[in-house]
């Protein structure tokens, strides 16, 4: 039984200088392979949140574990690269830099991860093989993978985006709005591709929206007005 | 650091323009610098090596610097002669073993003439003690055979296709360009052409003492005397012995009495002279020229300060567009000390491309000179790799060019500590 892949406990957090909590949430686990659909207005605290999980915040008090690790017992470089090896990151634009070609903003975090390089090794895959199966998968021509990020649509990019998060297997993949950007058709085109990507390479995902028509395809659906006790004004800083 | 260097490249390919130019700048900075430093380094060598084997140079009281320029490196003009009388004197004082007299103030086509005896092919050194050579012909003849008889330096035979036997017409002073007071009534004849020294001799005409007096046996006050014409072939029934020299180079049979001979010179009764030794004349000269020298070079230096402001300019404007990429660089497992390192690396590629490529410029810039620099100033560029004092710039600059890549750098390590992994338009 893999470790739980999101797990906070009594976890506060408050900015530097602020009076009140931003996030004040007593407990909130994400089990592997589940799929979290968490809903939050902008300034609820949703990207304060993200950045707790991914290390690069840490907490006032309280616990954040991703993959059964506690991060609070690594030391910032240390997050970083923890961060490298077991987290997939999409967001709501803007995700690729625009000097790379598709193929090598893909490839990124193989050259930031060894864990992850090691993975697709294990799997007896190449870096270039992933990216074309992957690429297949999320319905990117071979074509547009060597051209740059700069020159691709909107859909085009979070597709690459997606296929860069997926890479290498980690555990976990965060998802900040990624379809806001898109229109209807493709919001919905785009969660099947990402659903079925994620199923594939076992990881647990936590899809951050506040557009409830997108929820029914989740496991669980939860909204972070609820779990979060700390008042939701003035949370400042992040949003 | 793996993945910084990768990113490292290709983020500054992708900003070819901006990039272009601040190399371009960085570049001509550097060139600049290195230039003047080169050109002050050559031409000191130039001026060391002009004389060597000279114990002392005489002319009429005056400046050092003043005498050793007009003597040896004919820049400027004498204010007075010296009478033939001293200077046999000197000769007869039982420490000299040569002495090899200089008449200036004749010119022939912006070139000097200078009017000395056959002892200057055989006393003049120059260099590690090198002698002059002849790439043609022989050195004139003595009076009177000789009389009208020139040897000229390689850069002259190079500029106007001049070989032995060609006649050249000699003019009065030593203008530069066009002279209206020609000595076209005697016409001197080539029979030697002196193998290139890279000194002063190479821009020079030699003939012998007896023919400046004889091209001015008719002339007063600088012109030719109304009415009276003599011909280069009644010339030889007159006195044509020199009277008097502009300077006169003297070699000591023993270097160690060389303060003696000179206190004899400063303090001979007849006629006020000036000796001075050449070396410690030179040493007087480039105390003079220190200040110049260090002025220019620190000019070089705040230029090649602007154009690194340049490129910290342009990494730190642009660091305001790349915000979103920091924050993607982060997510992806960047920490902020990879990010620091990303925005140095970026700017020191920058800078270090704009000194080789500043140093390319300096080569290229002095291979096209070095030829007109040497026929018209006389002054060798040296070219090849750079020399120790070159390269302690060159590292100057690029410890310069690591400081100012740390203003970039720390302002994205700030954004990238305040920012995290949010994307900020």
């Amino acid at each position: 039984m893999s470790p739980t892949a999101v797990d906070l406990q009594a976890l506060r957090f408050r900015w530097r200088g602020a009076a009140s909590d931003c996030l004040a949430i007593d407990a909130f686990a994400l089990a592997p392979r589940e799929r979290v659909f968490l809903q939050g207005p902008s300034g609820s605290g949703k990207s304060t949140l993200l950045a707790l999980i991914g290390g690069v915040l840490t907490p006032s008090t309280g616990q954040v574990q991703v993959a059964g690790q506690a991060l609070s017992t690594l030391s910032s470089a240390a997050r970083d690269r923890f961060r490298a090896d077991h987290i997939g990151f999409i967001f709501q634009l803007f995700n690729l830099l625009p000097y790379l070609s598709a193929r090598d903003n893909i490839m990124l975090p193989c050259r930031f991860s060894a864990a992850r390089r090691q993975r697709l090794q294990q799997a007896g895959q190449t870096a270039a093989d992933e990216v074309l199966r992957l690429a297949e998968h999320l319905d990117l021509s071979p074509a547009l993978l060597g051209r740059p990020a700069s020159e691709l649509s909107v859909g085009q990019q979070q597709r690459v985006a997606a296929a860069r998060a997926l890479i290498g297997r980690p555990g976990l993949i965060v998802a900040d709005e990624p379809t806001s950007a898109l229109d209807a058709d493709r919001q919905s085109a785009f969660l099947d591709l990402l659903l079925g990507e994620c199923a594939a390479s076992d990881a647990a995902l936590l899809f951050v929206s506040h557009d409830p028509r997108l929820a029914q395809r989740f496991d669980r659906v939860l909204n972070l007005a609820d779990i979060n006790r700390a008042a939701p004004s003035g949370s400042g800083g992040m949003e | 650091m793996s993945p910084i260097w990768h990113l490292t490249w290709r983020s500054v390919a992708n900003r070819r323009l901006s990039v272009l130019l601040t190399v371009i700048a960085v570049a001509l900075s550097v060139a600049m610098l290195i230039g003047v430093e080169r050109l002050r380094n050559d031409a000191r060598e130039g001026f060391a090596r002009t004389i060597a084997g000279t114990d002392l140079v005489v002319g009429a009281r005056g400046g050092a610097v003043q005498l050793l320029l007009y003597s040896v490196f004919h820049m400027g003009n004498a204010t007075n002669n010296m009478s033939w009388e001293s200077l046999q004197k000197i000769a007869a004082l039982p420490q000299v073993d040569w002495v090899v007299p200089l008449s200036l103030g004749d010119s022939h086509r912006g070139f000097r003439v200078v009017g000395t005896s056959s002892g200057f092919f055989e006393h003049y050194r120059f260099g590690e003690d090198e002698s002059l050579r002849f790439a043609a012909g022989r050195a004139f003849a003595p009076a009177p055979e000789g009389i009208f008889d020139t040897v000229i330096g390689a850069e002259v035979a190079a500029r106007f296709g001049y070989r032995e036997g060609d006649h050249i017409v000699l003019s009065h002073g030593s203008g530069a360009g066009v002279s209206f007071a020609d000595h076209a009534d005697k016409p001197f004849t080539v029979v030697g052409v002196l193998a290139r020294s890279g000194t002063p001799v190479d821009r020079s005409v030699l003939v012998s003492l007896e023919g400046i007096e004889a091209i001015h046996i008719d002339w007063q006050g600088g012109a030719q005397i109304p009415g009276l014409h003599i011909s280069p072939e009644q010339v030889r029934k007159f006195d044509i012995r020199p009277r008097t020299a502009t300077a006169a180079l003297v070699g000591l049979k023993n270097r160690v009495t060389v303060f003696r001979v000179q206190r004899w010179v400063n303090t001979f009764a007849d006629e006020p002279l000036t000796a001075i030794l050449p070396g410690a004349t030179l040493q007087e000269l480039w105390n003079l020229l220190g200040v110049a020298e260090q002025a220019l070079l620190a000019v070089s230096a705040l230029v090649v300060v602007v154009g690194l402001a340049g490129l910290m300019a342009v990494m730190v404007a642009s660091l305001g567009e790349r915000r979103r990429e920091l924050a993607i660089l982060r997510a992806l497992g960047a920490g902020p000390r990879q990010i620091l390192a990303l925005l140095m690396l970026e700017s020191m590629t920058l800078a270090l491309t704009g000194i080789c490529a500043g140093l390319v410029l300096v080569t290229a810039a002095s291979a096209a000179l070095a030829p007109w620099l040497a026929s018209t100033y006389g002054l060798r560029l040296g070219i090849g790799w750079p020399s120790m004092s070159e390269w302690v710039l060159l590292g100057a600059v690029f410890a310069a060019s690591v400081l100012a890549s740390l203003v970039p750098g720390v302002r994205a390590y700030r954004y990238s500590v305040a920012d995290g992994m949010t994307i900020r338009m």
